[in-house]
């Protein structure tokens, strides 16, 4: 069984809203991992530069003021996360083919399903693997909260 | 020397460090100097042709360089230059 992934409480929230927020078209945003404990702590939410029904493309300065914020917090930029408005959660071979690295977790809302539907995977050498999506709940002492004004780049 | 800011998926060739220094003045030489240092770079950043692969962002400090001169653009000694990746998909 592969590991699972572990997101905060809040940043599944958050992740599932924005990927509302951005219809009709796909939503996407970036994911900060604890080193320590592989936990999914915080997200950043960014603009589709694509704006797009069918592809994303994170905006670069997006990506440069995430991982400097990421740094000061002591955690890595580890995913990528982004919306699928009427198809399954599953990785497209655009999704597969653009995947940057293999370290990565990949996280596919799927919102054509009249429930959000949250998967996420890892694309090694163009194969993909799924993992479970653990959502924990835990406090503000326990997680890393990643304040609004800060975190929608 | 400039600081060089690497993405997660080269870190590998870094001996997993995040920032690193660099020589050169303009972004090709801090490349080039780059690719010296960690050999494991070589081929990661830039084409045959000596053009940035298209999955790869390199910003001065704030700035993308695709909208300043390129790989000719100027790096200070105090510069930070920051390697990221393209992250799209469908």
């Amino acid at each position: 069984m592969p590991e699972p992934l572990v997101l905060d409480r809040d940043v599944y929230l958050q992740l599932v809203a924005h990927c509302y927020d951005g219809l009709p078209f796909e939503a996407c945003g970036l994911l900060a991992i604890d080193p320590a404990s592989g936990h999914v702590v915080g997200c950043y939410p960014t603009d589709n530069e694509a704006a797009s029904a069918r592809v994303y493309t994170v905006p670069s300065g997006a990506i440069l003021r995430a991982d400097r914020d990421a740094e000061g917090r002591s955690l890595v930029l580890g995913g990528v996360f982004h919306s699928h408005t009427h198809t399954t959660a599953y990785p497209s071979p655009t999704d597969v083919d653009q995947a940057p690295d293999p370290g990565w977790r990949y996280v596919i809302v799927g919102l054509g399903e009249g429930v959000p539907v949250v998967r996420s995977y890892r694309i090694v050498d163009g194969n993909v693997a799924e993992e479970p999506v653990v959502v924990r709940e835990c406090t503000a002492q326990g997680g890393v909260s990643i304040p609004e004004q800060s975190s929608r780049l | 020397m400039p600081d060089v800011r690497l993405p997660t998926v080269l870190r590998t060739h870094s001996g997993g460090a995040a920032v690193v220094k660099a020589d050169g003045e303009t972004v090709a030489d801090v490349l080039a100097s780059l690719e010296a240092t960690y050999p494991g770079l070589a081929g990661q950043l830039r084409t045959p042709e000596g053009n940035a692969h298209r999955f790869v962002n390199v910003y001065v400090d704030d700035d993308d360089v695709r909208y300043l001169d390129g790989l000719a653009t100027k790096v200070a000694a105090d510069s930070e230059v920051s390697i990221l990746p393209a992250v799209a998909g469908g």
